[in-house]
């Protein structure tokens, strides 16, 4: 012990981090192969790449959460020794995992005392909220924190590792994905927050797949592909010229897509449609959970639309959607699919009428962890007959994944593969003529090309007459793919406005509640 | 009935049920760290047989007690290695050793049936608390130590759980070890260690039927404790001093159940033994249905969260799945 607390003590602010030949295997898969990467202190380092590139195998690697097969870490030039998370906290290294790991049943002054180092053998809450509060002075955090963790939206749960971790005196932090699900003003200040740790003399690794947010955000970036380093690019310069606001260098992105995926990418377009025939119409709906209740006077879907919604999480969007899926039971309203009124009627009814519902949760949701692609294609045509036609489904889920280019095979279990194939694999599932779709988070934590992809699929959906119903936090992808546009902010919910009416900036302004 | 009769079935019913603190608490420590131990029937009534074992060879009931421990330990250990090395169904493993652990008592506890063999001394009221009104004589005129030392045992759980740093870490392996690895913690041994000290109770709880408030040995002694007690524990909702109150509640049922059979003659007994399991299974139903927190829905915020989490009744979020590290 005695021998760490130098070691914590040696490393007391800058650290400058070397990975250097790092190996990881799973089975067959070689997600790190042979990857180096020098983090300088003081700054702030990008990790991108494509799903399953092996990003955030590398920063659990480096934050001990798994073990390396082979390579060294150094810190400040010296080996260190991290085989588990407690040896990596002792060298100050934090992380911030890509879905919460924290205590959702517990409070946030529970969840802080469970981390710290400081807390006493007998617990001294009040202690700990002083210093808590403290914590998020400093860095203008604004979290209750008497409240349940679960109850807590993303962005701030996020907030809360970061102090937990600041606390633990981390000077190395890592972040995997932290700007998915957190809204415009919460990812504004995790920025600030971030700068200013690097120009303390922290170093910070920042791994994502929006590019715009690590070209305002980092000095240097790192990409990976397929478990090696494509490339290395220093974007220093890039901040240096131009100070204003959302500087975007489009020749940047461009070489940051070629390394990422070999290749440039084309962006698909969607062609306005007709508005002529109505297939999902709702009238007068009011709909009630424990939280909140939304009103929701009139919508008309066309055939071939796309409409999007925008809102900060859990202001009722999920609620609207599976009640237009048939999933939730109006407390007033009606809804129609295709003049037929289904108000009410079983889920079975709307699948008939041809209305499916792809949810945000892949794994607890839309698909079933445990079972295989090919299974799962068994699963999606049992009714019919009794017995699975094994080689009939194995050749059908062969099909599924030549034409949605899955990486697995028929026999991988669906909890094995990457973010980006798994929602690959949701979407091969979906049955072929369907009126509308409703989709929440189509494209969370996919990558550009997987992104791209999935838009490609969705508006050739859209052109044989398929009408799509979409949540997301992402105002690009928003501003970008819809007709029309609903904003929900704090239990209210503004009329479809065409989308040539709106950019990001006023479409932020909404979300905050002002229309 | 009167108000002295009244407290004479609630002290009664105290004394009673304590052995079965002994194993509910013991269990429920288990289960906060998410290692469900559903072998406590067999645990209990291998425990109560070797304790009184032990304890007519050795000549001591203290002996007797720490071998029904030692017993209740190495079961726990099975489900432990089972549970969470091999990451085994802990269901599969707990049921299969519950009828095994039984079947073996009965084996091995043959030559030992019905005779007479050592108890536990009888204690003292304890004073100035015995004075209180109602409490004094409801609590501290027991004459017997174990109650004394189960009051301990809730008191002490419940701030262990819920004022100490180690169990709040105790707390935080059970609903998500993945995250309390990250913070630094061993789940894996913690998980054990839990596991073998909740066994120990359970042990401990078989010992203090035989040695003390159902003394003796007799085949399948303690039938049905067992899995009254893991019912209990989610009664209880995870927290000592609710599952020490169902544990009572289950007493008092019992102690009814007694007097009613000496008043009503033409019934028989069986019934008023097996009556208080089917209304424990009956108040349990009625507790965990939805009911509850529709009713507190129409309650405003402040009071609804205080209520909610001294009713809260969901299972630690880990509870029954193995931690895989990667
Ligand atoms: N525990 C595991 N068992 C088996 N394979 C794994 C495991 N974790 C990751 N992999 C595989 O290793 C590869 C790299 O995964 P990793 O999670 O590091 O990718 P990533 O770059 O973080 O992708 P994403 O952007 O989707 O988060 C993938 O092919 C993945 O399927
Ligand atoms: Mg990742």
């Amino acid at each position: 012990m005695g021998l760490f607390a130098c070691a914590t003590a040696g490393f007391g602010l800058r650290v400058k981090v070397e990975l250097q030949h790092i190996h990881k295997r799973f089975g067959p898969v070689h997600a790190n192969d042979d990857v180096s990467l020098t983090v300088e202190a003081g700054t702030i380092h990008g990790l991108l790449g494509e799903n399953g590139a092996g990003k955030s195998t590398l920063v659990k690697i480096l934050s001990g959460f798994i073990t390396r097969d082979s390579g060294v870490i150094l810190l400040d030039g010296r080996p260190a020794h991290i085989r588990s998370p407690a040896d990596a906290l002792r060298y100050g290294i934090g992380m911030l995992h890509q879905d919460p790991l924290d205590f959702p049943p517990l409070t946030v002054v529970e969840n802080f005392m469970a981390g710290s180092p400081s807390t006493p053998p007998i617990l001294n809450p009040r202690a700990a909220e002083r210093e808590f509060r403290r914590w998020c002075a400093r860095f203008n955090f604004d979290i209750d924190p008497h409240a349940q963790v679960g109850d807590l939206t993303v962005g701030e749960r996020q907030q809360l590792e970061i102090v937990r971790l600041l606390a633990n005196g981390v000077g190395t932090l890592i972040l995997d994905e932290p700007t998915t699900g957190i809204s415009a003003s919460q990812k504004t200040l995790l920025f600030q927050t971030l700068r200013r740790l690097a120009d303390e003399g922290k170093s910070i690794i920042f791994v994502s797949h929006k590019l715009e947010d690590v070209e305002a955000l980092c000095d240097r970036v790192t990409v990976m592909r397929r478990g090696q380093v494509a490339g290395e690019l220093d974007l220093r310069p890039l901040h240096a010229g131009a100070q204003q606001a959302s500087s975007h260098h489009p020749e940047i992105a461009a070489r940051i897509v070629e390394l990422m995926f070999g290749r440039a990418l084309a962006m698909p377009t969607k062609p306005p449609t007709r508005r002529d025939e109505v297939v999902l119409s709702i009238e007068g709906l009011v709909l009630r959970s424990d939280r909140l209740e939304i009103r929701v006077d009139q919508l008309s879907l066309h055939r071939g639309e796309v409409v999007g919604i925008a809102g900060l999480e859990g202001s009722g969007q999920q609620l609207f959607l599976t009640a237009c899926a048939g999933l939730e039971p109006p407390a007033a309203g009606s809804i129609h699919i295709a003049g037929h009124n289904l108000t009410h009627r079983p889920y079975a009814d709307f699948l008939r009428a041809g209305v499916c519902y792809v949810p945000a949760d892949r794994l607890r949701e839309g698909l079933i962890a445990g079972l295989t692609i090919q299974e799962h294609v068994a699963l999606r045509a049992s009714g019919r007959h009794f017995f699975i036609d094994r080689a009939e489904v194995r050749a059908e889920a062969e099909r599924a994944i030549a034409a949605f280019n899955i990486r697995g095979r028929p026999d991988t279990y669906v909890e094995r593969l990457s973010g980006g194939n798994q929602q690959r694999t949701q979407l091969a599932l979906l049955p072929a003529p369907l009126s509308v779709l409703v989709m929440e988070h189509p494209t969370r934590g996919l990558d550009i090309e997987s992104t791209l992809w999935v838009w490609q699929q969705l508006i050739a959906r859209c052109q044989q007459g398929t009408a799509i119903l979409f949540a997301s936090s992402d105002l690009d992808e928003i501003v970008q793919y819809s007709d029309r546009v609903i904003v929900f902010s704090g239990g209210r919910v503004s009329p479809a406005i065409p989308v040539a009416e709106l950019d990001v900036e006023l479409l932020g302004q909404m979300i905050g509640g002002r229309f | 009935m009167d108000s002295a009769q009244l407290l004479i079935i609630l002290a009664t019913a105290i004394t009673t049920a304590t052995p079965l603190v002994f194993a509910c608490l013991g269990e429920t420590l288990t289960e906060r760290a998410g290692v469900i131990n559903l072998s406590a029937e067999g645990t209990v009534m291998l425990g109560a047989m070797v304790g009184f074992v032990v304890a007519k060879t050795t000549e001591s009931v203290w002996l007797g007690f720490l071998g029904a421990a030692a017993v209740g330990m190495l079961v726990a250990l099975i489900v432990a290695y089972g549970a969470i090395t091999l990451r085994q169904s802990q269901i599969a493993i707990g049921f299969v050793l519950a009828l095994l652990c039984s079947d073996l008592s009965s084996y091995l506890g043959n030559p030992y049936v019905r005779i007479p063999g050592p108890t536990v001394p009888p204690a003292f009221p304890i004073p100035i608390l015995e004075a209180i009104p109602v409490l004094g004589p409801l609590f501290f005129r027991q004459g017997d130590v174990l109650v004394y030392a189960s009051y301990v045992l809730i008191i002490g759980m419940w701030f262990y759980f819920y004022r100490t740093r180690a169990g709040l870490t105790l707390r935080a392996i059970g609903e998500q070890p993945a995250a309390a690895f990250v913070r630094g913690h061993n789940v894996v041994a913690l998980r054990y260690l839990y596991t073998l000290i909740g066994g120990a109770m359970i042990g401990i709880a078989g010992a203090a039927f035989s040695l003390d408030f159902k003394a003796g040995w007799s085949h399948r002694h303690t039938a049905g404790y067992g899995w009254i007690a893991l019912a209990i524990v989610i009664f209880g909702g995870w927290n000592p001093l609710r599952v020490a109150l169902g544990a009572y509640l289950f007493g008092i049922l019992q102690s009814l159940a007694s007097v009613a059979q000496s008043s009503i003659q033409d019934v028989p007994t069986q019934v008023f033994t097996v009556a208080p399991f089917i209304l424990m299974i009956l108040v349990l139903v009625l507790t965990s249905a939805g009911w509850l927190d529709r009713l507190l829905g129409y309650l405003p915020v402040t009071p609804r969260r205080a209520l909610m989490r001294a009713l809260r009744t969901a299972p630690p979020a880990a509870l029954g799945r193995p931690f895989e590290q990667d």
